[in-house]
Order: C-alpha cells, then structure tokens, then sequence
C-alpha cells in the first residue's frame, strides 16, 4: 500500500517517493490523498503539505505556496509555485 | 617587411587577447554546466504542467465566456514578438541569430500588413532591435543586474506582458529564444505563446471520472497565466544554457586561431632576426676584407 508521491516546482524536482499518505492544502479544504484514491484535479492555497511515510508515523510536513495537485492512476503530482525553506 | 620590434609587439598583444579568450572559455564551460542543470531540473515541472493542460484542455470547449488568454481577443492585428537575448557578449553570433530569427518573422507579419510591436528582454538584443524598430519597442525588461535568470523573473515578466495583453495591447504574443541543443549546437526558434496554445495528444484517456475543485474553468483559468510564467522561464533557462554553450565555442576557436597567429608571427618574427644577423655578419666580413 504506497503511494506514488511527486512534489515538483518550475525549479527542480523536489520529491518522488513512495509514502503512505500525503495531506494536501487544497484550495476548497485539506484532503489526505491515499493509494488508489479517485482521480482529481484541484488548486491549493499556501499551507503545508503533510507527509505520512507510513501508517501513524510523525508527518513530514513541507510548506509550500500555491499550485495545483492531480491525482491520477499513476499517483499523487503536486505542482507548487515555490517551496519555502 | 615589419620590424623586429614592431613584431615583437604584434607577438604580445596577441598573447594577451589569446589569456582573455581562454579565461572566457573556462569560465563558460563551468558556467554551462550549472546552466544546463538548471534547464534540466525546469523539464519535469514544464513536462508535467503540460499533460494537465492537454487532460483540461481535451475538457472545456471555447466558446466566448472562456478566458482570453486560451480564447484569444478575436482579432489578429497586433502581433507582440518578445525577443530574450543576452546580457554579455563574446559570445559568437548568438544573440544575432536570435534577432535575425525575429526580425524575420516581423518583416513576414508586416509583409501580411499586421502591426508588430517588441518586447524585449536582455541587454545586447535591446540595441539592434532599437535602432530598427525605434517607435516599435513596447517594453524592455532588464535583466542586467541579475546574476542569473530565475523565476522571480519569468514571473515579473510574464505578469507584465498578461497585463498589457488585458489592456488590449497586442492580441498575439511570439517568444524567441535559442533553444538549447548541445554546447555547439544552439537553435534559434520563435513560439506562440499568447494565446495559450493546447497541447493535444498527450492527453491520458482514462481520466473519464476526474474530479475537480473547484471546476474546470477555475482551474484553467488559473493554469493559463502560470502557463505563459512556464514558457517564458523555460525560455529563459535554455537561453542562459545557449549563451554559455555559444560562448565556449566561439571562444574555443578565438583561441585556437590566436595560438595560429602567434605561431605565424613567431616565424616571421625569427626569419627576420636571421636575416638581421646574416646581414650584419656580410658587413663585417666585407669591412674586414677591404682592409
């Protein structure tokens, strides 16, 4: 049970690896994003994205501002403006 | 014939041109290669923002209420031709071939009775294009103080230009740039980049349930100008990439043909001290036979 997780910027390439679950600030509400989930399209706010390595493990979280994410067979691709820090 | 001194003189200031060539050329190759990294780690987000415009684009149909970055203005007069060139030179014909490029695609838009106009971006393009287009120049973006190209950038750019194209300034924007092949091989191209084209073919075909938040439109219509930041910073990268490749070609063969011209001068040089030293030697010899 992983999903497939990418986090790029106009910059470079900053994360694709395979994690549990990702909690997305999206522009209507945050959603968590799990393997297998419904394909979807949404913008995002600033905020933070919640990295969930594995089932109940402390998030890694990764602020970032603006972007839209997809969510497709193939996985979870966040296109965020810019990542801070 | 020139003399010994002069010679020796050509010798030096040759040498010294031939230090600063190679200097250049060093410094390019380092430069190329953060250069061509940074290009390369643009692709994935350029390559990915795509196939989520061709999954929209395959979605909304254009019609009137859609936003005129993707619909157009519905004219056709008044064609904007952004030309990126460089900041420095020495760096062979690279920022002439990209003006060559966009002057003729002006010339043809002209020839088909369309008013262009310019938007330029880069110092060494800037005084070509001014001197022949003086009351044609929308804009200049100066990129001189700036150690390298980089969103923030793009960014300022392309809000400009999307702020010029809501005031109804042009109603088709072209970019040219030198698109980045390999360290010899740079090519000048010309795109469309305003209004958005969509990339077609590309689109997945299972995409038949995809949810969106909030809705197609708002996406796209968010999509659009963040498109047009892509195009322009992607052109930006590829260009700084080019310039660096251009400029260690050029100054690879500066130099290779200074190292020829000293050799040349050097021959000339000891032919003509031979010939100094023979001379002087018969004028001895013939004063001592006269005695």
């Amino acid at each position: 049970m992983a999903l497939q997780f990418e986090l790029v910027t106009p910059e470079k390439l900053v994360r694709s690896e395979a994690v549990h679950m990702v909690v997305v600030p999206g522009s209507e509400g945050e959603f968590g994003v799990l393997e297998g989930h419904t394909p979807l399209m949404s913008t995002m706010r600033n905020g933070l994205v919640m990295i969930y390595k594995t089932d109940g493990a402390q998030p890694e979280t990764i602020a970032i501002e603006g972007g839209f994410a997809e969510v497709n067979e193939r996985g979870l691709t966040i296109l965020a403006e810019r990542v801070i820090g | 014939m020139a003399s010994l001194k002069e010679l020796k003189g050509r010798i030096a200031s040759v040498k010294s041109t031939q230090k600063i060539t190679k200097a250049k050329q060093m410094v390019a190759s380092a430069k190329l290669r953060k250069a061509q990294a940074a290009a390369e780690a643009a692709r994935p987000y350029a390559h990915r923002l795509e196939r989520v415009m061709a999954s929209l684009g395959s979605k909304v149909a254009i019609s009137d209420s859609s936003p005129k970055l993707l619909a157009g203005t519905g004219k056709d007069q008044v064609h904007l031709i952004i030309v990126a060139s460089s900041d420095r030179g020495l760096c062979g014909a690279f920022n002439s071939n990209i003006v060559k490029a966009a002057r003729v695609k002006a010339r043809e838009l002209e020839a088909a009775g369309k008013t262009v106009r310019f938007y330029l971006v880069g110092r060494k393009g800037r005084a070509v294009i001014v001197r022949e287009y003086p009351k044609q120049v929308d804009g200049y973006f100066d990129t001189t103080a700036l150690r390298s190209q980089g969103f923030a950038e793009a960014q300022s750019i392309a809000a400009e230009l999307i702020a010029m194209y809501e005031r109804g300034q042009f109603d088709v924007a072209h970019l040219f740039y030198s698109k980045f092949r390999s360290a010899l091989v740079q090519e000048p191209v010309g795109k469309q980049i305003i209004p958005v084209a969509i990339p077609t073919g590309d689109a997945p075909a299972t995409n038949a349930a995809m949810e969106y938040e909030p809705d197609e439109e708002e996406i796209l219509t968010e999509l659009l100008p963040r498109n047009v930041t892509i195009q322009i910073f992607g052109a930006l990268l590829e260009n700084a990439a080019s310039e660096q490749g251009a400029s260690m070609t050029a100054m690879d063969n500066a130099t290779r043909n200074a190292g020829e011209l000293i050799n040349d001068l050097t021959i000339v040089y000891n032919r003509t001290r031979q010939a100094a030293i023979t001379t002087e030697l018969i004028e001895i010899i013939a004063g001592a036979e006269a005695l």
